[in-house]
């Protein structure tokens, strides 16, 4: 394999027949370089997606629905459910599956907008109850102050954290609001910091422009004290919201005597579930890449093996020389691999290198210029080996033919002179 | 010595059987010089390719020194059997176009796994012999008809052969040519070595020690 004079011979064939070679190589080149491409652009895609969680994949929302499709248990049909805070307390008790329920209020009811003021400046926004769980798991980051914590939490504190569209409206550019007062419907609150939604999407202005206060604080300053908005349940770990929603669905309907096969008394609404199907968007997606690469390859692969079929015929007297010469089958059908080896495996790892410097561009452009959406373009370390090897293995295969017919090769025909 | 004892050849293409060697009986001594002589399509080849390991024969026995060969010989035995022992020389040269006379001629020890520098000197010293010792670095299509085929003498030399085996070596050439590269074989003859000469031509037939007339499928004389 390390014999000079075998690489020799190689390059010997491989320049006298320069256009040949290289589209032959720019074949498998392609094949390579598309699937690069396609598995970065699905990756950056797939990744743009699942930032949009932030981390968010697996949390149950339950809320009040529509009045309820059956009589039940001495209840009319038509009834609104009306729940309280003992839906909560029940389902802290019963349900199973959850890591935390907890109760989150709006002040006014849902997405009602509260007049807020700072100063001389004012404006209006939905002012929500928050826990100090919550940060972790929803995709804000202060970026200035702090988040509610436990102690805000569990005193009742009168504090806010402001979106940061809610900051920009009512405070001066550059003017620090933490430690500032603001008043929300009447009340005073104490400003102690100010959030950005993490990832930039269609929603981020709508969540960026609420004021968020400890949950606890809203329901006893508000005489919300038993009203509860909706309710957002954390499954423990390795359980699905699937299984918990359902759950929580029928003990919430036990409770509140709802029929069990109503289906719109309550609403919900599960972030797995459109996680789920993301990922499984993007894993068909991937599958068609690799579908679509590897037909291209293919492609390339039995252009080699083509060429190497022609090369083959070229030298039959040659090889049948060299048979008469005292070369034996595996030195001949040796070359004849090597030769393709040498093709697929260099025009294969240009592919690879130009496909990443190519992902490698585009992501510096998506950073650069700030584009939503997207995911830095990646494709991992195995994948890239993965395609290499099979690369390789599909162009020992390609070679197969060509290799045995130089095998085959008949001194004595091959010499004739005719 | 060489020698084949009541060797059958057969040929089988389009369902039609052709035997073509009926009991050929032959022997040649070590340092002799042969040629083999019959008309077009009398078996010439055959019998040299026989000879020559790069075809098995039907029937029959072949003893070549001290290895018996048998008639189911392996490919691979044949091939390093042929490397060791027999020297080709084809009418139309078989020179490989992209390789200088030099690398032509060391080509076979490249097969026995023998060093570059090494394959280099012995060559170089081969072509010195066959009067081509300005010319190593000069690739086939630079060289005339006659200096091609004494490359190639050069290239069956250098294995150090029992034998060599040319099959109409001077059918492409000229007759001032014919003779030159006859002085080549009648001077690798004085060395010590078995050539055999396959040839249509009465003149080189004359030239050799002895004269094997193929006739009907046997040796005649
Ligand atoms: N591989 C083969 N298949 C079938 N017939 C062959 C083959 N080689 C030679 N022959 C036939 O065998 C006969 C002898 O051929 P050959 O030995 O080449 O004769 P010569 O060299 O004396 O002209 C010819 O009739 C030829 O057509
Ligand atoms: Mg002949």
């Amino acid at each position: 394999m390390w014999d000079m004079d075998r690489w020799q011979e190689i390059g010997h064939t491989l320049s006298r027949h320069k256009l040949r070679t290289g589209l032959t190589a720019f074949g498998v080149f392609w094949g390579i370089f598309m699937l690069v491409l396609l598995l970065g652009a699905g990756n950056s895609l797939k990744q743009g997606a699942i930032d949009r969680f932030s981390g968010n994949t697996n949390t149950l929302y339950i809320w009040i629905g529509s009045p309820t499709q059956y009589a039940y248990k001495g209840f009319a049909k038509g009834r609104r459910v009306d729940w309280n805070i003992d839906a909560r307390d029940m389902l802290r008790k019963k349900l199973e599956g959850a890591q935390t329920v907890v109760e989150i209020n709006e002040l006014g009811g849902w997405q009602a907008e509260q007049y807020i003021v700072h100063g001389k400046r004012s404006g209006t926004f939905v002012a929500r109850g928050t826990h100090p769980e919550v940060a972790i798991n929803s995709g804000y980051a202060p970026i200035k102050g702090r988040f509610v914590n436990a102690n805000d939490y569990a005193q009742k504190r009168k504090v806010a954290v402001l979106g940061v569209e809610v900051y920009k409206q009512i405070f001066e550019p550059n003017e620090d609001p933490v430690g500032q007062s603001i008043k929300i419907a009447g009340i005073h609150f104490m400003i102690i910091g100010v959030y950005q939604s993490v990832i930039a999407s269609e929603n981020s202005y709508r969540d960026d422009s609420r004021i968020l206060i400890p949950n606890s604080t809203l329901r006893t300053a508000f005489n919300q004290t038993e009203y509860i908005g909706s309710l957002r349940i954390k499954p423990k770990n390795g359980v699905s919201a699937a299984e918990v929603e359902e759950q929580a669905l029928t003990l919430l309907k036990e409770y509140y005597y709802v029929h069990p096969q109503d289906t719109t008394a309550f609403g919900y609404y599960n972030t797995e579930k459109n996680y789920m199907k993301v990922v499984a968007l993007f894993n068909g997606l991937n599958a068609f890449s690799w579908f679509v690469a590897l037909g291209t390859l293919l492609a390339g692969v039995i252009g080699v093996g083509n060429i190497m079929l022609i090369v083959v015929k070229e030298k039959t007297r040659e090889i049948g020389l060299r048979k008469a010469l005292g070369a034996t089958r595996g030195s001949i059908v040796g070359l004849i691999i090597q030769e393709a080896l040498v093709i697929t495996a260099l025009a294969g790892y240009i592919g690879l290198v130009t496909g990443v410097a190519v992902l490698e561009l585009f992501a510096v452009l998506l950073i650069k210029f700030d584009i939503p959406g997207f995911g830095v373009p990646s494709i991992d370390f195995t994948t890239a080996i993965l395609a290499l090897v099979l690369l390789i293995i599909s162009g020992l295969l390609a070679t197969l033919l060509p290799a045995h017919k130089a095998a085959a090769v008949n001194p004595i025909t091959a010499l004739q002179d005719d | 010595m060489i020698s084949l004892e009541g060797i059958h050849k057969h040929y089988t293409s389009d369902s039609r059987r052709l035997h073509v060697l009926k009991g050929v009986n032959l022997s040649i001594d070590d340092g002799e010089m042969v040629s083999i002589m019959g008309s077009s399509g009398s078996g010439k080849s055959t019998l040299l390719n026989i000879l020559g390991l790069l075809d098995t024969y039907d029937q029959g026995a072949y003893q070549l020194g001290d290895t018996a060969i048998s008639a189911g010989l392996s490919e691979v035995k044949a091939a390093q059997l042929r490397n060791r022992f027999i020297g080709f020389v084809f009418q139309s040269f078989n020179l490989l176009p992209f390789k200088s006379a030099l690398e032509n001629v060391a080509l076979p020890l490249y097969y026995q796994k023998i060093g570059r520098k090494a394959r280099n000197y012995r060559a170089e010293k081969l072509l010195d012999l066959v009067g081509l010792g300005e010319r190593t670095k000069n690739m086939p299509n630079e060289l005339s008809g006659g200096q091609k085929q004494r490359v190639a003498i050069a290239r069956a030399l250098i294995t150090d052969p029992r034998m060599v085996l040319a099959d109409e070596p001077t059918g492409a050439l000229d007759s001032a040519t014919t003779d030159d590269v006859m002085a080549v074989f009648k001077e690798v003859h004085r060395t010590g070595k078995t050539i055999v000469i396959v040839t249509h031509e009465h003149d080189i037939a004359e030239q050799t020690e002895r004269l094997i007339l193929l006739k009907d499928g046997q040796v005649e004389r």
